[in-house]
């Protein structure tokens, strides 16, 4: 088979190609960071006014799923950073096998995260539920739970599809393992986890010290 | 990639043209509820489809990797995939207009968005958040090429003003636009899911919604004015026959800009009921970013003194610019004085001022430059007379029908009302009647410029005797932009010798930018 070629148009240098690539994925980050941020501001300025009910709906939370998610996402970031290192040393079974571990581990994620959504509906927790009335800002807070952890799921989905697609290239050789590509994704995946870093206290620790 | 390009700037003008049709203001003819759905749509097509993308994604598009000496934008695909995002948003927002449109206002405010208004706000806001994804691919691939891409010998402060300005417009949209996005999304779910984040009755704050708002809003100016800003730079020294007076402050000045754009967005909300300290503190901050663009007007008109100017039609434009973006700026101090806003705030005052910026500053702008990269654009000249005809109908068209909003507003004429008391019949009649010498104004140039695609003089690679890297390959310029990639070892705008400039009866000739290198 042809080797596929690394270098694209307009660049002149693969090394310069590989250095846009991740400063690209950078720029796009700091993006993603003032979208969470403006929403954490959001909530922020929101718990201000109703601390207690904050609390209390941060004590309502499954904190043993959350915790368990916290650690799955955690690992998986792991995973992926071994993949793009072994990438880059051309190690092709490493890379590939990191990548799958990667993907898995997301995937469980988002499974954890469906059964918790739906164990939240079956207990009222969600704005109007029955769990919830009688608490004021409990009902904004599950607002902010609802909301932040649907976009970071939405997030953690686009991730996985990245990875996968660029993954599945790889494995059919579609994709040289040096590609550029490949590491912005994995930088991607590690802002879905950092996002997450910030959610898990915020969300599910409040209250409980 | 340069026929990719050219797809484009047809592809994003053209979007624009449409979009510049839809829109037909009758206050007679329509119910109040229908009036209200067009200035909705009249203020969200222009601010999020025409304005903030003209032209970054016309001009930027095009001349960005020409001026910097590249092949091709950083990201190319990218590049494709955030037109087929602007499409597609479009396409939303036309979608939510054919099924009955939207009475918020293009600010979206809260709780009336979220809790009463019935009109397609969800559709309108889902197609701004797209648009907004397009605008942060589109950013984000300016300053990738900005950083990765310029040519040998191109350093930071050789790089033509546009090419600042741009980059500084790129900063804005990558930051600001992601906390639009969150606070539509955060109408969006209040709609859909019942999420009710901004609901007084289950103690949320409506107002933090404006916050979260005007935090893009008010960069969103700077996004739309900040490459007007590079475009006049290099009209003005182009036929002055100056270097730019003060080319690292005009830079200092975009960066600046930039920056204070984002500390500003409380000067929207005097009369919102913020805390008197915090309104000081917005009006004090509003005052310094006056100061960076007087900086700009200033070195303009220090550029033009003892140059030897002539009036191409493009120099129509950007003269013009300065006058009306000098009005408008000057009444935003008014604004700025906290004061005064309260006594004209939500009056036509107001809307006078933003469309001195955003109309008499950016769409001029925006025709200037259109005219004066024209034979590069196609490789045809447009017809000068007829150029110039436009010109001046646009500046005297457009005071006509704004000037007299300045007066309405400050006798009390309130902005977003169909009936208003017959006292104000006279100004409102001026303003009509100027806007339509100004939709002549805007309408005439489609026609010329067309014709000139087929039967316009035939343009040299260099024109106007400029002096940017753009002007040194063919027009239209081949396939990969350059035949031969170039080396810059000079500064920008060599019009004359440095320090002394050529006697005003004496034309010099120029050197163009890199190229005497090698």
């Amino acid at each position: 088979m042809k080797p596929v070629p690394l270098l694209h148009e307009p660049w002149r240098s693969t090394q310069r190609q590989e250095r846009a690539a991740s400063f690209g994925m950078w720029i796009f980050l700091g993006s993603e960071a003032l979208l969470f941020g403006g929403l954490l501001l959001a909530f922020a300025a929101t718990r201000a006014l109703h601390v207690e009910g904050f609390r209390a709906a941060g004590r309502a939370t499954d904190v043993a799923l959350g915790t368990a998610n916290t650690l799955i996402l955690l690992t998986s970031s792991l995973a992926v950073a071994i993949a793009v290192e072994a990438a880059r040393a051309e190690r092709r079974r490493l890379a590939l096998g990191g990548l799958l571990a990667g993907l898995l581990l997301g995937l469980g994620f988002l499974v954890v995260k469906g059964f918790e959504w739906h164990s939240d509906i079956a207990k009222g927790l969600f704005p109007g539920g029955a769990a919830l009335q009688g608490m004021p800002g409990a009902t904004l807070s599950s607002s902010f739970y609802w909301l932040l952890t649907g976009l970071h799921g939405l997030h953690v989905l686009g991730g996985l599809t990245l990875l996968g697609w660029m993954g599945l290239q790889a494995w059919r050789r579609l994709r040289p393992l040096r590609s550029p590509g490949l590491e912005a994704a994995g930088l991607y995946w590690h802002l879905v986890d950092v996002v997450w870093v910030f959610l898990y206290p915020l969300l599910y620790l409040d209250g409980r010290a | 990639m340069a026929t990719l390009l050219g797809f484009f700037c047809i592809g994003g003008f053209a979007a624009a043209a449409i979009r510049l049709e839809l829109f037909t203001p009758a206050a007679d003819v329509m119910t109040p509820d229908a009036y209200n759905r067009m200035f909705t749509l009249h203020g969200t097509v222009m601010v999020w489809f025409f304005l903030v993308p003209s032209i970054p994604n016309t001009l930027g598009n095009f001349l960005l990797p020409l001026m910097i000496g590249a092949r091709d934008l950083a990201f190319p695909r990218l590049n494709l995939f955030s037109w087929y995002l602007f499409v597609s948003a479009g396409l939303l927002l036309l979608l939510s207009l054919l099924l009955g449109g939207v009475d918020t206002g293009w600010t979206f405010y809260t709780p009336f968005s979220t809790m009463f208004s019935n009109g397609y706000v969800m559709l309108a806001a889902l197609a701004v958040i797209v648009a907004g994804f397009s605008s942060i691919a589109t950013g984000l691939n300016f300053i990738a090429t900005v950083h990765m891409l310029r040519a040998p010998g191109m350093h930071w402060f050789r790089l033509p003003l546009l090419v600042w300005a741009i980059y500084g417009t790129s900063l804005v949209m990558v930051l600001a636009t992601p906390v639009l996005s969150a606070s539509l999304l955060l109408i969006v779910a209040e709609r859909a899911f019942g999420l009710p984040v901004f609901d007084p009755a289950q103690g949320g704050d409506p107002l933090l919604f404006q916050h979260l708002f005007w935090f893009y809003s008010h960069p969103a100016v700077y996004i739309m004015i900040l490459p007007a800003f590079g475009v006049i730079s290099e009209i003005v020294t182009c036929f002055a026959r100056r270097r730019v007076f003060g080319y690292r402050f005009m830079v200092y000045a975009i960066l600046w800009i930039a920056l204070v754009g984002f500390l500003v967005w409380g000067h929207h909300m005097f009369v919102s009921g913020q805390s008197l300290f915090a309104s000081m503190a917005f009006s004090f901050l509003s005052f310094v970013i006056a100061v960076p663009s007087a900086i700009k007007v200033f070195n303009w008109t220090f550029t033009l003194y003892r140059g030897q100017i002539t009036f191409e039609a493009p120099m129509f434009y950007a003269l013009g610019f300065i006058g009306l973006f000098t009005i408008g700026g000057l009444t935003g101090l008014f604004l700025a004085a906290i004061p005064i806003d309260v006594h004209v705030t939500d009056t036509y005052f107001v809307v006078a001022h933003f469309h001195f910026i955003m109309v008499g500053g950016a769409v001029t702008a925006l025709y200037g430059g259109l005219h004066f990269w024209w034979p590069k654009l196609t490789g045809r000249m447009y017809p000068e007379s007829w150029a110039r005809l436009a010109g001046l109908t646009m500046f005297f068209g457009f005071v006509f029908t704004f000037f007299p909003m300045f007066v309405m507003g400050f006798a009390g004429m309130p902005r977003r009302y169909q009936v208003y008391p017959p006292e104000f019949q006279a100004w409102n009649v001026m303003s009509s009647s100027g806007a339509v010498l100004l939709a002549a104004a805007y309408l005439l140039p489609i026609g010329y410029l067309t014709w000139s695609l087929f039967f316009g003089r035939r343009a040299g690679d260099d024109p106007w005797d400029a002096t940017g890297l753009e002007w040194r390959t063919a027009s239209p310029p081949p396939r990969e932009n350059f035949f031969e990639l170039p080396v810059v070892d000079e500064e920008p705008y060599l019009y004359h010798p440095e320090a002394t400039g050529p006697h005003h009866s004496a034309r010099e000739p120029h050197r163009n930018q890199g190229r005497n290198a090698r």
